[in-house]
């Protein structure tokens, strides 16, 4: 069990609002100045989108960001060079959201040192199972301090659920509906009794909700069970048609 | 395991103990695993765990069976290329996957899906398809058992293959256009993942090459395998001997070898050559050949030896062959280059090209572009008079007509 950032953050008596974005875009060198706005706006928790070129449990909007911020030239060594001093002027937990294969080309352990050097304080890796993360690199996360987070569909099994969260350190990923990044603008029953069969659960790890919260009522509607949300392409969405200098207008939209 | 099933064989054979053969975990050595976001686990170990067990009954053998007998048109020939053996100087068997129905092996794996996909209660259907073979193949068992079919093929593949895309919308499938990244095969591949996320309940995800998380490179394998346990009957029946001395067959993804290769892995007598797509050249920069230009790392859920930059972004592959155009290999392959297993060549797209020319001119057979890189690997390499080599002829040249004309002139 890891002490950092994200762990005190979760004691707060409030609802986490965490904003995903893809490092490198809409420029290359826009990713401090996203992090500080957003913290500086009143957000929680930041997940800092690490490029792919085959992000495959994304929707439209976050593939094409990702495109865009590779186009750009964001790489792995660039993301933390531009992070390098982030913990000067920011004190919010921060996480890497990124694919294995970039993760496993630099070398999952020269990746996971680097991010305890730049003061990250975990990884949400969506594409490395459980199973693996456990038998293989769950000691080297712990070594760096570093959480990492798991996500849950409605269709995993109460079992499975119970079992990623004993392998979890944070929170718990709770992927809203069936389906990729992006997709919803509302929830229906189905998902309400979703969040209600989770929480009912009662696991060890607080739930995060994410994908398909867009606005204030899904924000609402997530949170009203679960520990907080995460926005992701509605922001990247936003950032593309109004830019950096409007990003409270954004935050305070949601609350 | 319970004695019944054990006393039972699924398609392919208990074959799956030898160093070659997949683990229990669903590694080949240390390439495979399934590494797939949590989304699609529910799907994924739904068929980890039944595909041994239907793949074993009794009426799901007899139905694949039946329907590759009077449906596909199998067992497809093992034919002696007599003109080439006396060419070059050794003893060439074709095997002769192009005659299958649709004109290519892609058909031995959909018809196995198919009933798997039935076997699951599943009643949508989703494939993936870069030039559009495995997408006909899919489309056209789909017709056959009345599932909903939509394919996912990359725009700009959309375009240069026109009449596979007509195929598939005369045989009732819907294609849709993949828009993201590359839009070629891989960001079919992706998008296909993505349906299959956002529909985890009714559907299957019919891959087409021996690629993807565990088990489904085992399982395109075995449906696949219908090859190699053919050319072995067919061998002893014409050559008084199950094993020749070679087997050749090209490489993109790897179904075709896969099947190939399969009955012959722990045959050590037996030497394995796989073909992939050289391009341009290896040096080109415009290349499919991954066992050379490949590091190892995770593409569509499973770890493997793929084309990617440093940063671990994968990159797009070229081969004048839109079917090797893969920018990984499948795992097993993998693992058979890895441990020398196999033996890897890559031929150019004018090497390929030249001994498409010569089968129709020696013996009036007009190869896939595919199958045409396997056959160009005697310019390549020197067979003894007396060795017996098994080419794998995986698919007919009707789909390449447009290229070979514009290539040649003709």
């Amino acid at each position: 069990m890891t002490t950092n950032r994200i762990h005190q953050k979760l004691q707060e008596d409030k609802k986490i609002l965490s904003i995903y974005f893809t490092a490198g875009y809409p420029r290359l060198e826009d990713t401090v100045s996203i992090i500080e706005n957003l913290q500086n706006s009143g957000v929680d928790m930041l997940e800092i989108g690490l490029p792919f070129s085959d992000p495959l449990a994304d929707g439209p909007t976050i593939q094409e960001s990702s495109t865009q911020a590779l186009k750009n030239g964001m790489t792995t060594n660039e993301l933390f060079k531009q992070l390098k001093d982030i913990r000067n002027s920011v004190h919010i937990p921060l996480i890497i959201m990124g694919y294995f294969n970039p993760i496993m080309q630099y070398g999952v352990e020269a990746f996971c040192a680097k991010c305890a050097e730049i003061g990250i304080d975990g990884l949400i890796v969506p594409d490395l199972p459980v199973d693996v993360y456990e038998e293989d690199y769950k000691s080297l996360f712990e070594k760096y301090g570093l959480a990492n987070i798991f996500l849950i569909t409605p269709q995993t099994p109460d079992e499975r659920i119970r079992y990623i969260d004993s392998v979890s350190d944070g929170f718990i990923y709770m992927v809203s509906s069936a389906s990729v990044t992006g997709a919803k603008s509302t929830f229906g029953d189905v998902q309400k009794q979703y969040f209600e069969r989770i929480h009912s659960l009662q696991l060890k790890n607080p739930q995060i909700v994410g994908f398909g919260i867009s606005n204030a009522d899904t924000f609402e509607t997530a949170t009203n069970r679960a520990k907080g949300a995460i926005i992701g392409s509605a922001f990247i969405k936003f950032l593309n048609e109004k830019g950096i200098d409007a990003i409270p207008e954004f935050v305070q939209s949601i609350r | 395991m319970s004695a019944t099933i054990n006393s039972i064989t699924p398609i392919g054979g208990n074959a799956g103990k030898g160093a070659y053969h997949v683990s229990e975990r669903g590694y080949y050595g240390e390439f495979g695993g399934a590494f797939i976001p949590e989304m699609l686990y529910p799907n994924v170990e739904e068929l980890r765990q039944k595909y041994l067990e239907v793949m074993s009954e009794p009426s799901f053998k007899q139905e694949f069976n039946k329907l590759l007998k009077d449906y596909v048109g199998r067992p497809s020939p093992l034919y002696f290329a007599k003109r080439m053996s006396e060419k070059y100087e050794t003893r060439i068997y074709l095997k002769r996957e192009d005659l299958n129905h649709t004109g290519a092996h892609k058909i031995n794996n959909t018809i196995g899906q198919i009933l798997m996909a039935r076997r699951l209660g599943k009643t949508r259907i989703i494939a993936e398809t870069g030039a559009g073979q495995h997408g006909v193949a899919t489309a056209t068992v789909c017709a056959l058992t009345g599932m909903e079919c939509v394919v996912y093929m990359g725009e700009i593949d959309i375009a240069r293959q026109a009449p596979n895309v007509a195929r598939m919308k005369m045989l009732g499938a819907e294609v849709r256009p993949a828009l993201s990244g590359s839009r070629t095969l891989k960001d079919a591949t992706n998008e296909a993942i993505r349906d299959w996320i956002n529909n985890p309940v009714d559907t299957h995800y019919i891959i087409g090459s021996a690629i993807g998380p565990h088990p489904y490179p085992d399982m395109v394998t075995r449906f696949q395998s219908v090859i190699s346990e053919e050319i072995r009957a067919q061998l002893l029946e014409q050559e008084g001997r199950e094993n020749p001395d070679y087997v050749v067959a090209c490489i993109g993804g790897g179904s075709n070898a896969a099947g190939t290769f399969y009955h012959f892995l722990d045959e050590e007598d037996v030497n394995i050559i796989a073909v992939e797509a050289a391009g341009k050249g290896i040096d080109s920069g415009e290349s499919a050949a991954t066992s050379v230009l490949g590091h190892q790392g995770i593409i569509h859920g499973c770890r493997t030896l793929l084309m990617q930059t440093e940063d671990g972004q994968i990159t797009e592959p070229y081969s004048i062959s839109a079917g090797l155009d893969y920018p990984g290999v499948g795992p097993m392959h993998a693992h058979l280059f890895k441990s020398g297993r196999a033996e890897f060549k890559a031929i150019t797209d004018s090497d390929a090209m030249k001994a498409g020319l010569q089968l129709c001119q020696l013996e009036g057979i007009i190869p896939a572009i595919e199958s045409s890189h396997a056959l160009a690997v005697f310019e390549h390499q020197k067979f003894g008079k007396d060795d017996i080599v098994v080419v794998a002829l995986s698919g007919r040249g009707d789909k390449d007509l447009n290229t070979y004309i514009d290539y040649f002139s003709l």
